[in-house]
């Protein structure tokens, strides 16, 4: 029994016993409802072993739309707890470990596979490739990260959650004042899906680079695909300095190092440099493919082309650039002293002017168009007031001097949610409604849709504006409770509110999702939105081939060239089409990183020899393996086309 | 339980209510730092305000003009590639305006990390104000007596808090005298500050450190200079000596309360500066302390 008592709560409360409960019932019915159905064969075939784009595209959709919803109830509780002096709805333990991985899951397991699945779906569709460059790396980008995903949400039922924030500053995600595993549980779901995100990197940057329409040349690939190849490049520069961060903290955790420790020479800033010399590139791997998003969305419902392409691609490389000179902003009040502040400040608020120069291009992409008010372009036209409430707060929290005051405030809380909120979740919603009938061939409901998008935004504004008060009226971030002295009742019920109000549009949401599963029309046809990019080329649902024939390119767009302006798209034949096995191997390696990990966690030293031989075991398998891949014949292709095509043809 | 609740909320709204009249305490300075500061947010929430009007109105015009509902249904839009002449203006607007806000910004960073120039002829207070889990120590060594979790200073002098911390990363604030300033286990941090008024201020920790975060507050007690130095007396007729013993226990992780001692801990167990300091990788008694700790 003695062996078993580590995987003990350290901090239980009836919720947690709940939880435990809900989700034993949860998976007991999933692998009944599998048997029953006579589902396991699909699951495998279709879906665990799949190397193709558009599935697993469409499985981090899915990841991120639950993991919105673990953080989201996090974020709930949170502000139950806050809305009133004195609460006790909450005890500070539990109110850092919501905290802590409500942050974690929002930014690493809910908004990276939301752009993930966006980037998996769509930029191989875009640039007229039927694959990305390595389909089964792409498979293993997906389970490690499923996989990590997966590591950190059962931290709160095994063992403990981690509590010493999403930024796990050390010392205190030390030993010695995190004695819990959830420092370690966070280390390593930051690690392998970390290894996943870096693998992607290089996935995309090759697919982008190599495997682009003929007639693609680098500068006439549509906006989405641009912004995806400069978050890939910032991701291959960033993550790396997460991985060795994680290592080290993982070594001063289980092998007693020093690298960040209070004694024998260790340096507890070290960790916050690192952090965010990863941290805040990651901002920006997250905010540009949005922006891609939002450019393909304003263009399309404009009716026009994108105004100022080249400075929008040039902004991009800039911001991508000063991105990884920025990152002491985030911790101006170290000491440094006032030339390093100064020089970070300056470099700061420079980012202001390529982020501007993007905002006033959406602008005048406006300007002359015909304007169509669908729900992907709400979105699109709340998030440029909201975000650039989000965005000058920042140029303000650049100003060093001033930082001293909003450093670790609301205020701070709610700059970065009325970035990130706007900026990020936004895309994903408006992308979501965009691309759900390439994805599945019908459309979302458009006024359920309206509704949910009015209802997000004023309840993001009603949930976030009165921080920015509060913080400067004093109240830190990350307390779970305050006294009714200091007046921050009101500003905290009012956000309260706000949070309700989020709640009820994601309800709305998922209302949408089977309400539109039910009742939405399935004859939209390839191309619903008049839309100008390659990706709508293909038929909806898009052939597992993507193509039937490779398109030749022109302009930067495609598709709007060969509706309006005579250009023909498939100059050529049919041709048999090259493609990738199917492979069990990544889901595999995923399961076995996930026992490697939770190994680790607990300091399990046989089963991590065990599970780490396997993960070489894989590896050698992938190297010695002969998979020429397979062909699909030319009559294929043309029966498939013409049942997908139907009268169009 | 639903009562209770309500009740908290009426309550809560009616004390806001009370006191939502008083200025925000950042924008309420009581020293030149703060002063600075609050100056500093008050210029650039209104060069942000312009920005985001100039945006909304571009916005509001662009959607009422141009909405497919307003135009004849054969309005094709033109294609526009973009336009140099718009783009330096793109450009050049906000680059003038963070130049404009870089200067400031560099001159009050020089300003909040050097003495306050109103009170450059006065000399410093020294005080080290350290952090253990969850509380604050704050060792006068010229005065030579300790504090915990409150401080008393003199008005119109200006004040050098030399922090540093006993655990994890703390962070030292006092709003209305200026913002804060991390306290860190290997080096000493220096924290320009003054009062221009006697008067009660909030202090407290705003950098997470763990379960007692919230509670890990201290008062502030600004005093002439006449008041101070009859506080000091008092402290050294009347409080206890400050022994090893005593302090070891008091950086125990719980919260204390507010204590007052003769002499102070700098005398057994230096502050991370110079040849103590973590950068010099040497052995320091804070080191040693760090594993006494680890043994309980």
């Amino acid at each position: 029994m003695e062996y078993f008592e580590r995987f003990a709560i350290p901090h239980p409360s009836q919720a947690i016993y709940a939880s435990m409960v809900a989700i034993g019932l949860t998976v007991i019915a999933i692998i009944v409802g599998l048997t029953y159905f006579k589902k396991w064969g699909y699951l495998w075939r279709e879906w665990l072993t799949t190397v193709d784009h558009k599935r697993i595209g469409i499985m981090y959709l899915i990841s991120a739309l639950l993991m919105l919803f673990r953080g989201g109830a996090d974020a709930i509780m949170m502000r139950a707890q806050m809305a009133v002096p004195d609460n006790t709805l909450l005890d500070a333990q539990h109110y850092n470990e919501i905290f802590t991985t409500h942050g974690t899951v929002m930014i690493i397991f809910m908004a990276m596979p939301f752009i993930m699945a966006f980037m998996n779906y769509i930029v191989p569709l875009q640039i007229g490739a039927r694959d990305v460059a390595f389909p089964r790396l792409n498979a293993l980008s997906f389970w490690l990260f499923f996989m990590g995903a997966m590591l950190l949400n059962i931290s709160f039922v095994i063992g403990g959650s981690p509590d010493a924030g999403w930024t796990n500053y050390f010392p205190l995600a030390n030993n010695e004042f995190s004695q819990s595993v959830g420092t370690n549980y966070y280390l390593f779901a930051l690690q392998i899906s970390g290894l996943g995100t870096l693998i992607t990197g290089i996935n995309m940057i090759v697919t982008i680079l190599k495997m682009r329409a003929p007639g693609m040349t680098l500068m006439k690939m549509p906006m989405f695909t641009w912004s995806s190849l400069v978050a890939n490049v910032i991701i291959v520069f960033a993550f790396p300095v997460l991985t060795v961060a994680l290592t080290m903290g993982t070594f001063d955790r289980l092998f007693a190092t020093n690298f960040f420790t209070t004694s024998d020479g260790g340096m507890d800033m070290l960790w916050a440099n690192f952090f965010w010399v990863w941290g805040h590139p990651e901002v920006y791997i997250l905010i540009l493919p949005a922006f891609g998003i939002y450019s393909e969305i304003i263009s399309t419902f404009s009716g026009r082309n994108l105004y100022g392409y080249k400075s929008m691609v040039g902004s991009m490389v800039i911001i991508s650039f000063l991105s990884f000179l920025v990152w002491t902003h985030h911790f101006f009040t170290m000491g440094q002293g006032a030339l390093t502040n100064s020089i970070f400040s300056i470099t700061t608020m420079a980012i202001a002017v390529p982020t501007g120069v993007k905002i006033f291009n959406w602008l005048f992409t406006l300007w002359k168009g015909k304007i169509v008010f669908t729900t992907p372009m709400l979105y699109s036209m709340l998030f440029i007031p909201t975000f650039t409430i989000g965005g000058v707060t920042g140029v303000m929290l650049g100003m060093s001097a001033a930082d001293y005051q909003y450093h670790n405030t609301m205020f701070l809380v709610a700059h970065f949610h009325m970035v990130i909120i706007p900026g990020v979740v936004f895309a994903m919603l408006a992308g979501l409604h965009y691309y759900w009938p390439k994805m599945f061939g019908f459309m979302l409901n458009e006024k359920i849709g309206k509704w949910t998008a009015w209802i997000i935004a004023i309840s993001t504004l009603l949930a976030f504006m009165p921080m920015f008060v509060s913080g400067l009226d004093g109240q830190a971030r990350r307390m779970y409770t305050y006294s009714a002295s200091t007046g921050f009742g009101l500003w905290n019920m009012i956000s309260f509110i706000g949070a309700i109000g989020l709640t009820i549009g994601f309800i709305l949401l998922v209302y949408n999702v089977i309400y539109s599963i039910r009742y939405s029309p399935r004859n939209v046809g390839s191309d619903p939105w008049d839309a100008r990019t390659l990706e709508w080329a293909t038929p909806s649902p898009v052939p597992y081939y993507n193509f039937a024939k490779v398109p030749h390119v022109i302009s930067t767009e495609a598709l709007w060239d060969a509706k309006y302006h005579q250009h023909e798209l498939f100059p050529e034949p049919y041709e048999k089409i090259h493609m990738p096995n199917n492979s069990g191997v990544p889901f595999l390696l995923g399961c076995i990183f996930f026992a490697w990990g939770f190994s680790f966690v607990f300091g399990m030293w046989i089963p991590t020899i065990l599970t780490t031989i396997g993960i070489f075991i894989c590896m050698a398998h992938r190297s010695l393996e002969k998979d020429p891949g397979h062909y699909v014949p030319v009559e294929k292709v043309k029966t498939t086309e013409s049942k997908l095509r139907g009268s169009q043809l | 339980m639903k009562k209770s609740w309500l009740r908290l909320i009426g309550l809560s709204t009616i004390v806001t209510m009370l006191t939502g009249c008083d200025p925000l305490l950042v924008l309420d300075p009581k020293g030149p730092q703060a002063q600075v500061q609050a100056k500093d947010i008050m210029l650039s929430i209104g060069i942000m305000s312009f920005i985001v009007l100039i945006v909304f109105v571009l916005l509001a015009y662009m959607l009422v003009k141009f909405r497919a509902s307003k135009q004849s249904p054969d309005y094709k839009p033109p294609h526009i590639k973009g336009s140099t002449k718009v783009e330096i203006i793109c450009v050049g607007i906000p680059v003038l305006i963070v130049a404009y806000l870089s200067f400031i910004s560099v001159e009050s960073n020089y300003k909040v990390e050097s003495t306050p120039e109103k009170y450059k002829q006065e000399e410093p207070l020294i005080i080290y104000a350290s952090t253990s889990n969850w509380k604050w120590h704050f060792s006068y060594p010229e005065e030579d007596i300790e504090t915990v979790n409150y401080l008393y200073i003199p008005a119109e002098r200006p004040i050098e808090f030399k922090l540093y911390s006993y655990g994890p990363i703390t962070s030292f604030w006092i709003p209305q005298l200026g913002g804060q300033k991390y306290a860190m286990a290997d080096m000493v941090n220096t924290l320009h500050l003054a009062a221009d008024l006697p008067g009660e201020y909030m202090g407290r920790n705003a950098n997470f450190n763990g379960k007692g975060f919230a509670e890990n507050t201290f008062n502030v007690t600004a005093v002439t200079q006449d008041e101070f130095d009859d506080w000091v007396k008092e402290v050294k007729a009347t409080a206890e000596p400050l022994t090893e013993e005593k302090f070891n226990t008091l950086l125990e992780p719980g919260h204390v309360g507010q204590s007052t001692y003769t002499g102070t801990h700098l005398t057994f167990l230096p502050a991370p500066e110079g040849e103590n300091g973590g950068h010099q990788h040497g052995t320091s008694h804070i080191k040693d302390h760090a594993s006494q700790q680890k043994d309980h």
